[in-house]
């Protein structure tokens, strides 16, 4: 009765439902401050059952991101990866963390993606740098509590 | 008895001692296939299959975010009154009785134009084919103005292609995808246009700012001979838009002494913000060919 894929159909479709949120319609100041839904996402699964999220998923959700926004192909996909692959080293420990230190390290790690993301961007060609690219790490920090309950609560409710 | 509960401990266990690539391996494989993919599409566009298939999965996705604007769309036009259909309605025929007559002469001014470049043996392109396109109400990237539209490869749409709406130029066919497609608005802080100044065809470039009101002309210099109220169309040069359509209304002019360019900024005559249908161009890449000279340009 249990198997690999157990509880599997509830990860994929949150993360189908975080990258609805990304691409959502807001109004253009909004818009600039919408988190990487997909990331949030991502991290609290492999915080929560590193043995079913890993790298590769990580990657796989990246790559599908970087269609979705029609970015770059790869971008996202190796943003995610180095991302999880810090959450999946440090997982025993952060779990200990009360909240509060947890979005700490939440906002280090949508900081780090988002600083990849500006490094490939630049690279591509170097373009000046409008401080609202760096509101999602702020604004994804404060979600952070919001997508832990959600995901939390949907992890947990069918488990008795 | 080992004293485990649940069946999801036992998993735990299992994956444990999974054997299996080490996370260290994982993430060295993912970090070179990453950067494999990305300088293979920076170099080329030979990914561009990949991301087509790929697209099958995620382009639902849009339109199901967009469904709610089309639903509230709808909602909002079933409860309208008798009394603004009607109003509409009379509006909308007005209007077009208007356009009918303003069309009536164009036909006439078109041959007498064929018949003109003839005698300066020039050739001319003639009409173009559009597509109706609705944009889809999602945002991909807040800092880009780049839009996703409903009609993508399986309908011909192409990469570079010119997008119009009812007032004038909207932008470009960025990337097409079988199901939509991504286009790039004028306004783009990495888009240019080619126009010439209507009145007296002084040709320049119009890059965008950044702000969805608002074009820059940054290559002209402080004695051009252009003003306030000035209207932009597309000048043909660079092969991507067609020529004469309208793109953008001077709004401001400012000579600077000590730089050789002067501070021109301009208006969208698009309603960039606005629309929700977009009208995707095919120009005839063919010209018509020359008409035979009419007898009275010849002498001999």
């Amino acid at each position: 009765m249990t198997d690999l894929y157990y509880g599997f159909g509830r990860i994929i479709l949150s993360i189908v439902l975080a990258m609805c949120l990304r691409i959502m319609p807001l109004p253009p100041e909004l818009a600039m401050l919408n988190p990487d839904w997909v990331l949030l996402t991502l991290i609290y699964w492999s915080l929560a059952l590193p043995e079913r999220v890993g790298i590769f998923h990580a990657w796989t959700f990246g790559l599908l991101t970087d269609v979705l926004t029609g970015r770059l192909f790869g971008q996202y996909a190796l943003a995610y990866a180095l991302v999880i692959y810090i959450c999946l080293k440090l997982h025993k420990r952060l779990r200990q963390f009360p909240l509060l230190q947890q979005g700490l390290f939440v906002f280090f790690c949508l900081l780090l993606s988002q600083l990849l993301l500006f490094f490939i961007k630049n690279l591509q060609h170097p373009a000046q740098l409008h401080a609202s690219f760096w509101w999602p790490v702020f604004t994804g920090t404060i979600c952070w509590p919001l997508v832990y309950t959600v995901l939390r609560f949907v992890r947990l409710r069918k488990r008795n | 008895m080992l004293g485990f509960s649940t069946a999801d401990e036992i998993l735990a266990i299992k994956l444990l001692f999974a054997t299996g690539p080490s996370i260290n391996t994982r993430l060295l494989v993912a970090v070179l296939a990453s950067t494999a993919l990305l300088v293979a599409e920076h170099r080329s566009h030979q990914l561009d299959f990949l991301r087509a298939s790929l697209s099958f999965f995620i382009d639902p996705l849009k339109y199901l975010v967009d469904l709610p604007s089309v639903l509230i769309e709808q909602a909002s036009h079933s409860v309208s009154t008798y009394a603004t259909l009607q109003a509409e309605n009379q509006h909308l025929q007005e209007e077009r009785l208007i356009r009918q007559t303003q069309l009536l002469k164009l036909e006439a001014l078109e041959k007498e134009n064929i018949r003109l470049r003839a005698l300066l043996e020039n050739s001319f392109k003639l009409g173009e084919q559009v597509l109706v396109a609705e944009l889809l109400a999602v945002n991909t990237v807040p800092y880009e103005h780049i839009v996703v539209v409903n009609k993508g490869s399986r309908f011909g749409v192409y990469p570079q292609q010119p997008v119009l709406d009812a007032n004038g130029v909207v932008g470009q066919v960025f990337r097409s995808l079988p199901l939509t497609s991504e286009i790039m608005l004028i306004t783009d802080p990495n888009h240019a246009i080619p126009v010439q100044v209507n009145r007296n065809g002084l040709l320049t470039i119009a890059v965008g700012s950044g702000q969805l009101n608002r074009l820059v002309l940054p290559y002209l210099p402080s004695n051009a001979d252009i003003r306030p109220g000035d209207l932009l169309i597309t000048s043909g040069l660079g092969g991507t838009f067609p020529q004469g359509y309208p793109v953008a209304v001077v709004d401001d002019f400012n000579a600077q002494a000590e730089k050789p360019f002067a501070n021109i900024t301009a208006t969208p005559t698009a309603k960039l913000d606005r629309n929700r249908e977009l009208m995707i161009v095919w120009s005839n890449s063919t010209p018509v060919p020359l008409t035979t000279k009419p007898a009275t340009a010849t002498h001999d």
